[in-house]
Parts: structure tokens; C-alpha cells; sequence
């Protein structure tokens, strides 16, 4: 994938990852394996900037006699999401557009 | 390679940036291995998933803005003594000077690869305006009624224009590498203010 594309998309994965319910570094690298490739150094490049944006918060708690730290989605991640569906639906009309003159060649 | 040996690696080769930072991404680097070995995974497992000490301290590197980097450096560790004050006061004229000669060469560098940047699209521009000129001068031949100088002209506009599409993709190639080589430039810079201390 084109790196400008894909560092605009990892933002939104990582909102993503931790939307529905509080989650940690390895697993929001787990949840996204599937869809696209993420490296330790990359994630935390991305979540510092997205906690310094006011996208996310972090809290340590306590898991297994260790700390682990938590991410939290705020109410402006959840609108960045929204933005993303937004902008996204746009994309896809011109996706649709450009595969349709595909076939009439 | 265990956890606590690539931690230490990495602590080593993060000396340089701001303190509270190195401490951060260790913690943040540490949890991954934990996470990695609850899992299932052994330690080495976990540490060779998370890839080298050298990658990570790149790409850190390459994140981490100039001004930030410089200013840990700058920073003294300890308060200064009267002294040193003093002579940094007096060395004023000695030591000024040669700070604004650094930024003066730094600057100049900047410029030169620009300027070079700016003489090559110049020669691709001036060749297509010997194209126009060429094919104009090969219609104001034609009008006059002079049939082979215009047929002249044209020949030589023609060829022109090969040379140009020719040299185009040069001139595009050229921009992009020395842009490219220019933020490769800027790495080296950034490793130059955290790479003195790992030696030790």
C-alpha cells in the first residue's frame, strides 16, 4: 500500500481498535494484523500523537502483578471515526467510478 | 537475546533523548514483550518479534523533531558554576561567530541543493521554449514563403523537443533524489546529537 495512504488510515485503525472497549499496545497490534501491518515503533508514533490531539487518554492498571497501560477513546476520536466514514464514502464512489470504466473497455 | 538484555540495548541506544521520553518507550517496549510471553511465546520469541535495537532507535530517531534532539544536547546536566559562566560571557566573541558560521554553511548547503534544483528545471524550460521558438520561426519561414529554412527549423525543433522529453525524466529523477538524500541528510544529523554517548 502507498505509505501516504496507509499512515492516513493507521490513525482511524487504531481509534477503531479501541472503540468498542478499552484496549493495550499488543492487542490493538493483534486486532489490526488481519487488515494491515503495524509495527511496535509505528503504534507508539500514533498514539502519542492521537493522545496529544485529545483522541484518545491513557491509564495504567494492573494486569497479571504488572502495570499495562489502557487507551481510551474520547468523544473527538469518536468524531475523527465519524470524519473518516464521512470522507470515505466519497472514496468509494470514485472507486466504483473507476472500476466501472474498467469494464466498458 | 532475554527481555532485560534488549532493554538495556535499548536504554543504551536512546541515550541522547530527553530522559523522561527514553523511559516512556522502554515501559511502552517492555509491556509488548510481557504481552508477547503471556501469550506463550518465549522471551527470545518475543524480543526477535519486536524487531532490532538498531531499527527501533531509526525509526525513533527519524520521529523525533531536530530542535528537540539539539536542545537535550544543549542542555547542561548540572547547574554551572560561576566560572563557567563567566567564560562563556567572555568567550561571547569567540564562540558567536563560529555559531553563526555553522548556521551560515548549514544554510548554504540548503541553498545549493536547491539552487541546483532550480538550474536543472531551467535548462528543461529553456529547452521547450527553443521548441516554441523553433516552430514559430519555422511558421513565420513558411508564410514568408521560404519553404526549407522553414522545413529547417522545424527539423531542429523536433529534435529539440526529443532531447527534452529525453532529459525530463532525468530532471524528475534528479529532484526526487536529491530530496530523498536531503532527508537522509537530515537522519544522519539527528543520529550525530544522540550518537556520541553510546560509545561509551
Amino acid at each position: 500500500m502507498d505509505i501516504q495512504l496507509k499512515r492516513g488510515l493507521l490513525d482511524v485503525c487504531v481509534l477503531a481498535a479501541i472503540k468498542n472497549e478499552d484496549s493495550y499496545g499488543y492487542k490493538i497490534i493483534k486486532d489490526l494484523k488481519p487488515y494491515i501491518e503495524l509495527s511496535e515503533s509505528t503504534l507508539y508514533t500514533i498514539l502519542k500523537r492521537l493522545e496529544g490531539a485529545g483522541m484518545l487518554t491513557l491509564r495504567s492498571a494492573e494486569h497479571d502483578g504488572r502495570l499495562r497501560k489502557y487507551y481510551h477513546i474520547t468523544q473527538d476520536g469518536i468524531k475523527r471515526i465519524d470524519e473518516f466514514k464521512d470522507e470515505w464514502k466519497e472514496v468509494i464512489s470514485v472507486y466504483r467510478f473507476v472500476t466501472e470504466e474498467d469494464r466498458h473497455e | 537475546m532475554n527481555k532485560q538484555e534488549f532493554l538495556y540495548a535499548l536504554q543504551n541506544a536512546l541515550s541522547g533523548l530527553p530522559e523522561d521520553e527514553i523511559e516512556e518507550r522502554v515501559a511502552f517496549y517492555g509491556e509488548m514483550i510481557d504481552d508477547r510471553t503471556e501469550e506463550g511465546a518465549s522471551e527470545e520469541e518475543a524480543v526477535s518479534g519486536i524487531g532490532t535495537v538498531g531499527e527501533i532507535r531509526e525509526q525513533i530517531v527519524a520521529d523525533i523533531p531536530l530542535q528537540k534532539l539539539v536542545k537535550e544536547k544543549v542542555k547542561p546536566k548540572r547547574t554551572l558554576r560561576a566560572w563557567e559562566i563567566v567564560l562563556i560571557v567572555l568567550g561571547f566573541p569567540v564562540w558567536f561567530p563560529l555559531l553563526i558560521a555553522a548556521f551560515a554553511i548549514a544554510l548554504s548547503l540548503y541553498i545549493v541543493v536547491f539552487a541546483l534544483i532550480v538550474s536543472l528545471w531551467a535548462i528543461e524550460i529553456s529547452l521547450w521554449a527553443c521548441v516554441l521558438v523553433g516552430i514559430a520561426a519555422a511558421v513565420a519561414c513558411f508564410i514568408k514563403g521560404n519553404a526549407f529554412p522553414a522545413l529547417m527549423m522545424l527539423g531542429a525543433a523536433f529534435i529539440v523537443a526529443g532531447i527534452s522529453i529525453f532529459t525530463f525524466s532525468g530532471c524528475v529523477g534528479a529532484t526526487k533524489g536529491i530530496v530523498k538524500l536531503t532527508k537522509k541528510a537530515g537522519v544522519a544529523v539527528k543520529t550525530m546529537f544522540i550518537g556520541k554517548e553510546n560509545t561509551k
